[in-house]
């Protein structure tokens, strides 16, 4: 049968591939980055990898006299290739950091390994409170949903906004974003006349947008994951919900830097609340901004500052302990650590592990013909709700 | 030479275990020493190949072609989760055979569906059934966690003896003979009489059925056999990662199967296994070199082995061997590839 010789080419590949032994300098820091490369999350992971990059070619590869090698991996968003890549990088590749995690439930995954292994996971996009809960490794440099949704809710309940129709993606931030939305909206007055869950993977935005049309709201409030939001600006003018005087508001993931400039006139006036605007006016901001444009040729979002900070983190952490690589130091080292990010100052919540930050209103106009989320309120030093109210 | 004892000795004949057999499951088991660090992605290899297995099995044997089998994974992967996260059955090894279990009831339900179609219908069936129970579990988010998954799953030891390790050593071994046992099963069926029936009805269904055999009931058996297969399959994953999603109802998912079978070849059971281990390998090595660009090699490796053909590859690939095998034993290669393997 043939059984022989498929077998002498498969014996030789297994053994080709899997001694692929990972070849590197032994006092090197290594970190892995699980990021969403391919798919439909491969925004997310392709911004963090490029902000990575840009800190690296910035601040050096050198840290307290030990060199950093990230080793990229690609996880598709899926949770069980995460945790897998996770597991291998722990044990075979023996890291001291697992970072990135582009989705909660990939973030979700890799918890216990970090837990079991004793070692960081810097969560730089994923944004359900929950997560930092589920780990005492865990540490987050992105944002959770509660800390935007809280404010947007209050903001609009304010602002003569009464009926609102709620559009998020059927998955745990979505579902915390709408939960704290609501919470802060109907406590300020404001009514939900329309709910709506969309599918987190391609989804067709056309039927609940007819839905939501017809319950002729003041705005409708939207979460979608970033990557996302163009394609749902889209179908919203399309379907005229622009014409007929119904606003987006939401989390700013809607309006991400990365895509407004290719979403059109529709977007203008959007409001949203969020962490990071590309025309944030502070001087570390216009630094990033144009460093980020020179290398990749493309506008930084917010979740190119999470991976920015993230990496930032890492690196401060381990000056903090001297290059030693060993989890409970560099957590105690990472927790109350505060800086200057590029999107204002930041710090890591010695209590929750997670982060602190200013949460700015914003409204789209056109800056030098592009669209810009323009900041015109701040709320400061904002926590996590989601985890303070317990 | 009357015809029917040549029938039987030949089946008997093609039952009898090879040589080449034996050293391809030494081989197998001889990894688990040989990659101490890599249980994860073997154990992952072991699942796909038993999934792979569970398809060559209806299309291998009696020619019916699906691209929702993945339906069938999902079932048992949320069976097994449910299983554990609700404590109904903690025991993982018992808590495995009700999950394909319920796959297969799954499966003798819908393969009234599906034999009654031709090959694009069946097509669109299968198909049909993995969207639909993926629609379903996204509208069930209450009991099947949405696209966050179940969570919290804890899986109890292995008899009450051996609790899974991060390391995975325990999952390896556990889905290796999980898969050996259900390799040995699916072997004696494909070369029982039944087996043999199946391939009657692969090769000619009118003939078959003409000779008496019922065409109908041995479909939905084997169908049913099949989704049992897969069902295992799901729960392996299930209770090997501690995770449960939607992915495991993929369309992805289904059509991987697919390229595994076209890569090991259909028909002779190997080819699932070889399919799955050459598949990953291929994934492994490029998502490795590449992170952003892996799926572009993957698609161009896949279109030039189709394109190129496996036997051809083969002759090419093991040229260098028999060269070597010619220099040294001084007669004609004994590494051939027969003509007659292609599926």
């Amino acid at each position: 049968m043939s059984i022989r010789s498929h077998m002498l080419l498969v014996a030789g590949a297994v053994a080709g591939v899997l001694a692929l032994a990972p070849a590197s300098a032994q006092d090197a820091v290594k970190i892995g980055l699980i990021l969403p490369m391919t798919g439909g999350q491969a925004s997310t992971g392709k911004q963090i990898d490029n902000a990575v990059k840009l800190y690296m070619q910035q601040n050096g590869d050198t840290v307290a006299g030990r060199k950093i090698e990230i080793i990229l991996k690609d996880d598709a968003a899926v949770p069980d290739n995460t945790k897998r890549l996770a597991q291998e990088l722990i044990v075979n590749d023996k890291v001291s950091f697992i970072a990135g995690f582009g989705v909660t439930p990939a973030a979700l995954a890799a918890a216990p390994l970090a837990t079991q292994a004793k070692i960081p996971e810097i969560v730089m996009a994923a944004g359900t409170s929950i997560i930092t809960e589920r780990s005492p490794y865990i540490v987050r440099t992105s944002f959770t949903l509660a800390q935007s949704s809280t404010i947007i809710g209050d903001w609009a309940a304010k602002n003569g906004i009464k009926k609102v129709a709620t559009l998020t993606s059927d998955f745990a931030p979505g579902n915390d974003a709408l939960t704290f939305f609501k919470q802060h909206f109907t406590a300020g007055g404001g009514e939900i006349v329309e709910e709506v869950k969309v599918p987190l993977q391609n989804p067709d935005f056309a039927p609940f947008l007819q839905r939501m049309k017809d319950s002729k709201p003041d705005a409708v409030f939207v979460f979608v994951p970033a990557g996302q939001g163009g394609n749902f600006m889209k179908q919203y003018s399309e379907r005229g919900l622009d014409k007929a005087g119904i606003k987006v508001i939401g989390p700013g993931d809607v309006m991400d830097d990365d895509l407004l400039a290719g979403m059109g006139d529709a977007a203008l006036g959007t409001v949203t609340a969020h962490l990071y605007s590309a025309a944030h006016p502070s001087a570390a901001n216009k630094e990033f901004v144009a460093a980020y444009k020179k290398a990749f040729n493309s506008r930084p979002g917010f979740m190119a500052v999470g991976g920015y900070d993230g990496i930032r983190l890492i690196y401060e952490a381990l000056k903090k302990t001297g290059g030693k690589t060993d989890g409970d130091a560099l957590i105690e080292a990472m927790k109350g650590m505060k800086w200057e990010s590029p999107r204002g100052p930041i710090s890591i919540d010695p209590e929750t592990r997670d982060i602190v930050q200013n949460i700015y209103i914003r409204k789209v106009e056109k800056v030098d013909g592009e669209l810009y989320n323009v900041e015109f309120a701040t709320f400061e030093a904002v926590k996590d709700s989601g985890k303070t109210k317990k | 030479m009357s015809a029917l004892p040549d029938i039987s000795s030949h089946a008997i004949a093609r039952a009898r275990w090879r040589k080449s057999e034996f050293v391809f499951w030494i081989l197998v088991l001889a990894c688990a020493f040989l990659f101490p660090s890599r249980y994860l992605i073997m154990t992952d290899i072991l699942r796909l190949a038993l999934f792979a297995l569970s398809l060559d099995l209806i299309l291998g044997y009696a020619g019916i072609v699906s691209l929702g089998h993945a339906a069938f994974f999902g079932v048992g992967a949320y069976s097994a989760g449910l299983l554990a996260l609700h404590g109904i059955i903690t025991e993982p090894v018992l808590a495995l055979v009700a999950s394909g279990l319920v796959a297969m009831v799954l499966g003798f339900l819908t393969s009234f569906l599906v034999i009654r179609g031709v090959d694009l219908t069946r097509l669109m069936v299968t198909l049909g059934i993995a969207l639909l129970l993926e629609a379903l579990g996204e509208r069930f988010s209450n009991i099947t966690g949405g696209t966050d998954g179940l969570q919290g799953i804890e899986m109890a030891p292995i008899l009450g003896l051996f609790p899974f390790d991060m390391f995975g050593k325990t999952g390896f071994f556990y889905s290796l003979i999980v898969l050996f046992l259900m390799f040995l099963l699916a072997r004696r069926v494909v070369n029982s009489p039944f087996g043999l029936s199946l391939r009657a009805i692969k090769n000619n269904p009118l003939r078959a059925s003409a000779i008496g055999v019922p065409v109908n009931r041995r479909l939905i058996a084997i169908y049913t056999l099949a989704a049992f297969y897969a069902g295992i399959a799901g729960a392996l994953f299930t209770q090997t990662t501690a995770l449960a999603s939607l992915d495991v109802f993929a369309f992805e998912k289904s059509a991987d199967l697919m390229l595994v079978l076209v890569l090991g070849g259909t028909g002779y059971l190997y080819g699932g296994l070889i399919g799955a281990v050459v598949f990953k390998m291929l994934q492994e090595f490029f998502s490795t070199i590449t992170p952003q660009y892996w799926l572009f090699w993957i698609g161009l490796v896949l279109v030039v082995i189709v394109l190129v053909g496996r036997e051809r590859l083969h002759r090419w690939a093991l040229w260098l061997p028999n060269l070597v095998i010619r220099q040294l034993a001084g007669r004609k290669a004994v590494v051939t590839v027969p003509e007659s393997e292609a599926p």
